[in-house]
């Protein structure tokens, strides 16, 4: 069983790196995300700074959700997701493959990058660290919630759409308790609600893998049937 | 009918899932509920808007709250109502119990809109702005609205009614096990933002003399829900039975 894991994570990573298009395209959307704010709030330097935890965040959620749709669609489309369902790996254990391989080909970009882009938006250097850490231990349940809305739309045209639009509400506490943890660092309350929000942001991340692929699973066999 | 008392709790259950024996006794029900709903929503009003004192505090403006809490209290009794019918669909796979969840998210939708704009109306005179960030409830409800239209585009989306029924059930579970979430966390959220004075909704003790119209109008709306909802379950009965002899037709013409 586990070598079967092995090899749907292997083969969905080897698919991400020969094809491109996913992580990359996230990457550079979130890249433009950040590029047009500026253009949208202004030049003004500590305006900037102030936003810069928050909206590196929403353009992060943005950037995974653009990716959600690729994450059954393409092996519905192919019918090797009707293997996976009659094959040795519990569908549960299919949902948790997809999702982890979906963290590590976009997912892990956007947090390498999120520093990166801090920059354009002038982000305070001692927020940087948190921040990047914060987005460590959240970005996995943006992945493993947005695989059951990329598993509640597989096989509708234009899931990818319906998708984004059942899965934001539930990124919410990711969303708050990121940005809780990354202003804690850079001054903007006390340190206790900092570790507050850390400890928060890691139990939210731990909720979304033991309901995730329970929910994954169980939409892709509604789906399949 | 005669041997329905010998009947054991389940197979009761499942005497009920028949959906002509649910057409027959709704059919019964729904003029009586209607018309008892208005007669207490009618009574409620009239205790809420010229029986009772205005607020010492608040004025004339605290008569919105009779009709602002009951459709906060429906807008999450109706969520309940979805997602309890959702577990039964997924877990007994009885057939009313995806017609009634269904039926259930418009009529939640209505309740949780109508919260937020009385909630907005009664913002605009006591907070001063229609739209208050700093208030969790509202902030709350309107992400429950989005569960709700989520939900709704869902079934809209799938065309297949099965399958649209346990993608939906899914969905409204996952909700409902991230609802708590969602509202602790816009709570918390809340309290590190330390909104500018609010004034709290409920106050100290309410007065009797406003504790019976709020009764009045909470039990009128519950029962107008319940109303409503045997009604969209009898009519999307009869649009799957429309479909069913639709396609029936259109494969005999098919196959002549």
């Amino acid at each position: 069983m586990s070598r079967a894991f092995l090899a749907l994570l292997l083969r969905d990573l080897r698919l991400a790196a020969r094809l491109g298009g996913g992580g990359g395209m996230a990457v550079f959307f979130f890249l433009v995300v950040i590029a047009i704010v500026p253009l949208g709030v202004g030049p003004d330097r500590p305006l900037l700074a102030s936003l810069a935890p928050g909206m590196l965040w929403v353009a992060l959620l943005l950037a995974a959700l653009l990716t959600l749709d690729r994450l059954f669609q393409a092996d519905y489309e192919d019918g090797s997701l009707d293997l996976l369902s009659t094959g040795p790996l519990p569908l549960e254990l299919v949902a948790v493959a997809k999702a982890l391989a979906h963290w590590i080909v976009t997912g892990l970009p956007l947090v390498v990058s999120a520093p990166l882009l801090g920059v354009l938006l002038n982000l305070p250097s001692a927020a940087a660290l948190p921040l990047t850490l914060a987005m460590l231990i959240g970005t996995p349940a943006l992945s493993f919630l947005g695989s059951v809305g990329a598993a509640l739309t597989v096989g509708i045209r234009r899931g990818g759409l319906l998708a984004s639009l059942l899965v934001l509400p539930f990124y919410i506490p990711v969303l708050i308790f990121g940005v809780g943890a990354a202003a804690a660092a850079s001054g903007g309350f006390e340190g206790e609600a900092g570790r507050q929000a850390f400890l928060l942001l890691g139990a939210v991340t731990l909720a979304s893998f033991a309901v995730g692929p329970l929910a994954a699973a169980a939409a892709l066999r509604a789906n399949l049937r | 009918m005669a041997g329905m008392s010998s009947l054991s709790a389940a197979q009761r259950f499942h005497a009920y899932a028949n959906p002509a024996r649910f057409m027959a006794l709704s059919s019964r029900l729904v003029a009586p509920l209607g018309m008892l709903s208005a007669l207490v929503i009618a009574a409620g009003l009239w205790f809420a808007l010229v029986a009772s004192p205005p607020d010492y505090q608040q004025g004339e403006t605290v008569r919105i709250m009779y009709v602002h809490v009951p459709s906060a209290w429906l807008a999450m009794f109706g969520y309940s109502v979805m997602a309890v019918a959702s577990a039964v669909a997924l877990i007994f796979r009885h057939p009313l119990a995806d017609v009634a969840a269904k039926s259930a998210a418009p009529i939640g939708a209505a309740f949780t809109f109508l919260a937020l704009v009385t909630g907005s109306l009664w913002g605009r005179p006591m907070w001063g702005t229609w739209w208050e960030w700093g208030d969790a409830r509202l902030v709350s409800m309107l992400i429950l609205l989005f569960l709700y239209l989520g939900y709704m585009a869902l079934w809209a989306t799938i065309e297949e009614p099965v399958r649209a029924a346990r993608a939906a059930a899914v969905l409204a579970l996952v909700g409902s096990i991230n609802l708590p979430v969602i509202r602790y966390s816009v709570d918390w959220w809340n309290t590190l933002h330390q909104p500018a004075s609010v004034f709290r909704m409920d106050g100290p003790t309410i007065a009797s003399s406003m504790l019976l119209p709020l009764g009045l109008m909470a039990l009128g709306f519950t029962v107008l829900f319940v109303t409503l909802l045997l009604v969209r379950m009898r009519a999307e009965i009869m649009r799957r039975r429309v479909r069913n002899l639709r396609l029936a037709r259109a494969a005999s013409g098919a196959g002549a």
